[in-house]
């Protein structure tokens, strides 16, 4: 539990960075924009004359790949940039607490910019007789997925200490587990390497994991993989972050 | 209050801090000079818990920074060179952010806060945000971050650098209030300022302690009988024994 403290102060202390600067507002405004652009001309939401959100949850990772990682670099890097690490890292807390403090802070406002998505889910409803709890299930699967793509972006910005790396290589490393997913991916690790193999590099994916919340069901191995890759990732950030107090 | 042990840090191959041991004991303010590079901050760094030293012990207030880094960082108050803040916060809320990191007991958080923005004369600017605060607003802040949970030893990293005579004077009647109850390094490249504020003056020079005197004595090792020449020739004399 020690490890755990300065989780609260961290946490508000985030939250409140993202809402006193342009910062959240410009990412929500511009997430929701994207989201909603994809959803109607792209998913052709409309043309699908079916009441779901399908057309929708499709893009999530693609969108989480670049503005997650957008949301996340500053987490770190900023600190670094002025000098206020030091400052942290002079005060009685445990980096475990920093990291997921930091973590929940970016995590809490993508959550912010789903629930600014709530209306679409009320206008299938108008529309038609949508089936509700496979709605929920896939925004409750987005989010967990939102933690995993925001955890790459946190610890790289640990790792890097300059938010404009940190985000070019967190885009990087959320492109590989998503692509990983893609059929055109995929066809070419089969005919290279075996199917065995693409079987394996599929099982990685975001986009597989999150196939199955798409269609609403709730996979527990899909739950497991979210979480296990977040728990991984701040495991990293915790050793890269601990990194400073080696000089 | 503060007892340093044979403190020892490199950075790859640069040796920056080699067996640097001193004490502290309470109502004394300890001068850290030296030249640039010389190893002032990464010693100061040490004792503050930011960086685990390769070998030796900081003891604070009786606890290990290295075996019970935790304990040690709450009884003292650091105030890093160029005194780093949060730019979107207004100082209350920065001071608030500290106490509640530093896990204060919540009643008296807020007395923490207002004692500390009044020891610090920062009460006028309280609304601003800390990034449209002058420079000498941001360290008077800075301190009061150093002192918010009133511990026994400070460790000021330049805290009067790069400040205006009258914001100069200001620090140093801060500290001079704190002096009597507390263990203060302070680190300074104003030699002008030592005698007034410092009842003790440690000299580092290339990672080593190369006087530790007050700074009275120390000034009579020249032959103008200044600080500043002392201070010269004692890191010339470093310098020629190694070259």
């Amino acid at each position: 539990m020690r490890q755990m403290s300065g989780f609260s102060s961290t946490y508000r202390r985030e939250l409140g960075a993202y809402f006193a600067t342009p910062m959240a507002y410009v990412f929500l405004a511009v997430f929701l924009l994207a989201l909603g652009l994809f959803t109607w001309e792209a998913g052709r939401f409309f043309d699908t004359g079916v009441a779901d959100l399908q057309p929708f949850f499709v893009w999530h990772p693609w969108l989480y790949m670049i503005f997650l990682p957008a949301l996340a670099m500053r987490l770190w890097a900023d600190e670094k940039a002025s000098g206020t690490d030091e400052l942290l890292l002079s005060l009685p807390i445990g980096i475990p607490g920093l990291v997921l403090g930091k973590l929940m802070a970016a995590w809490t406002v993508a959550a912010a910019g789903l629930l600014l998505t709530l209306p679409m889910w009320a206008s299938v409803n108008f529309l038609g007789s949508p089936d509700n709890t496979a709605i929920a299930l896939a925004y409750f699967v987005s989010l967990l997925m939102a933690g995993a793509y925001l955890s790459i972006g946190a610890a790289v910005s640990a790792l890097t200490g300059s938010q404009v790396t940190s985000f070019v290589i967190s885009v990087v490393i959320a492109f590989v587990f998503t692509a990983a997913g893609w059929p055109v991916v995929l066809s070419t690790v089969q005919s290279l390497l075996g199917t065995g193999f693409a079987d394996i590099v599929a099982r990685f994916s975001f986009i597989t994991q999150f196939e199955g919340a798409q269609r609403g069901v709730l996979e527990l191995r899909a739950v497991a993989y979210f979480l296990g890759f977040t728990a991984t990732f701040v495991f990293l950030n915790c050793l890269w972050a601990s990194r400073q107090r080696l000089g | 209050m503060l007892e340093v042990k044979a403190l020892e840090k490199s950075y790859g191959s640069r040796h920056a801090v080699r067996g640097v041991s001193f004490a502290v004991e309470k109502g004394t303010v300890l001068g850290f000079l030296g030249p640039n590079g010389a190893g002032k901050s990464t010693t100061m760094r040490m004792i503050s818990g930011v960086l685990e030293p390769d070998s030796g012990d900081a003891l604070v207030d009786g606890k290990s920074i290295i075996s019970d880094r935790r304990a040690a960082q709450a009884s003292l108050g650091y105030l890093p060179e160029g005194a780093p803040l949060y730019e979107d916060m207004t100082p209350p809320e920065f001071l608030r952010f500290l106490a509640e990191a530093r896990a204060l007991p919540l009643k008296s958080r807020r007395d923490a806060v207002d004692r500390a923005i009044a020891d610090a004369r920062i009460l006028s600017v309280s609304h601003q945000r800390i990034g449209d605060l002058s420079k000498g607003y941001r360290r008077r802040v800075g301190l009061a971050g150093a002192i918010l949970h009133d511990p026994p030893v400070l460790v000021l990293d330049e805290p009067t650098d790069g400040l205006d005579p009258n914001q100069k004077r200001a620090v140093r009647a801060l500290i001079a209030r704190m002096a009597p109850t507390k263990a203060i390094i302070i680190s300074t490249h104003t030699l002008t300022e030592v005698p007034a504020m410092c009842h003790r003056a440690v000299l580092i020079d290339r990672g080593r302690i190369i006087a530790d005197d007050t700074p009275a004595r120390l000034a009579r090792r020249s032959e103008d009988g200044t600080l500043e020449s002392a201070f010269s020739r004692l890191t010339d004399q470093v310098e020629d024994e190694n070259l």
